[in-house]
């Protein structure tokens, strides 16, 4: 069945994972969107900040996208989403980490320039095996209401 | 790359441009966020995009690679000219990204990145902290991309 605005109301919604993430896919990913040392090179790695090889926080980010889609958005009837309110990179994405992913709906309400649609705002939460935090975001996603919903 | 201290509020620095082809749009779509509307012409038609649309992910992340790519740019022109070009250090995140209008195959987008503020970090003295809206137009000048993004940017180091 089709999840539609008036499936999500406000309140833990679910967690999903876990999503292994390999040491090729880390460079593969930085080697496309974001060459810095910090993501391709062990060695200059050890001596970044963050001190060890670390993936993309855009690698993290389009992992909990594809999270979010095979935890529900795929058989959600969404419109796609505006925007991301606020991002936080917290801790490093390590070659190995086992990502799981905590969503919870923040806000839910009707759009007023387009009444067919919901506006579904969620807080995401990604942590790893151990249980560290990596990543924190707030973001809406338009949903159809059930009464526009064909089928 | 800059160090914070050559680093002023309104600084704009051109990062060039990106064409989105149903190629690379579909290829980051298969991985990243396969709804039919990043992975069909179809779908995409008959969605609120109005066509095969990129991922708000995948704009996101080519926005980051003109980043990248400009920094190792201004990094070279700094060594050629006899000087030391500061490495950045990781972003703690963003705000207001927004994604503004569809990224359509075929459309080819212009990033810039405009310093919007700069202060020095309490916790972490050899390092200050830049904020830049990174921005992104399409062909027919429509702003499509929009984010606020902070950056650690290391300090010259005092002299003596």
């Amino acid at each position: 069945m089709t999840l539609t605005f008036e499936d999500f109301k406000p309140g833990h919604f679910g967690t999903f994972g876990p999503r292994h993430v390999t040491r090729e896919e880390i460079l593969a990913f930085a080697a496309e969107f974001d060459p810095q040392p910090m993501h391709l090179d062990e060695e200059a790695a050890k001596h970044s900040m963050l001190r060890g090889l670390s993936g993309s926080g855009w690698h993290l980010g389009s992992l909990m996208m594809r999270m979010l889609f095979d935890g529900f958005i795929q058989r959600t009837a969404s419109l796609g989403s505006p925007g991301v309110d606020e991002l936080r990179w917290l801790s490093p994405l390590r070659p190995g980490d086992d990502l799981m992913l905590d969503v919870e709906v923040k806000e839910a309400r009707v759009s007023r320039s387009r009444p067919s649609t919901g506006i579904v705002t969620f807080g995401m939460r990604m942590r790893n095996g151990s249980g560290q935090v990596l990543l924190e975001a707030t973001s809406p996603i338009m949903v159809k209401r059930r009464e526009t919903t064909e089928g | 790359m800059h160090f914070f201290e050559d680093i002023a509020v309104g600084q704009q620095r051109e990062l060039g441009s990106f064409t989105f082809t149903a190629d690379n749009i579909k290829a980051f779509a298969r991985q990243f966020d396969p709804q039919p509307f990043h992975l069909d012409e179809e779908a995409g038609r008959n969605s609120l995009f109005g066509g095969l649309a990129a991922s708000g992910w995948h704009v996101g992340s080519v926005c980051m690679k003109m980043l990248v790519a400009k920094g190792k740019e201004e990094a070279a022109a700094m060594l050629a000219a006899g000087g030391t070009p500061a490495v950045w250090g990781p972003s703690p995140g963003f705000r207001e990204l927004r994604w503004l209008k569809p990224v359509l195959a075929g459309d080819t987008i212009t990033f810039r990145s405009i310093v919007e503020s700069v202060r020095t970090s309490e916790k972490r003295p050899e390092w200050g902290i830049v904020q830049a809206r990174n921005l992104g137009v399409n062909q027919r000048g429509e702003p499509v991309y929009s984010m606020l993004a902070t950056a650690f940017v290391p300090r010259r180091a005092k002299a003596g």
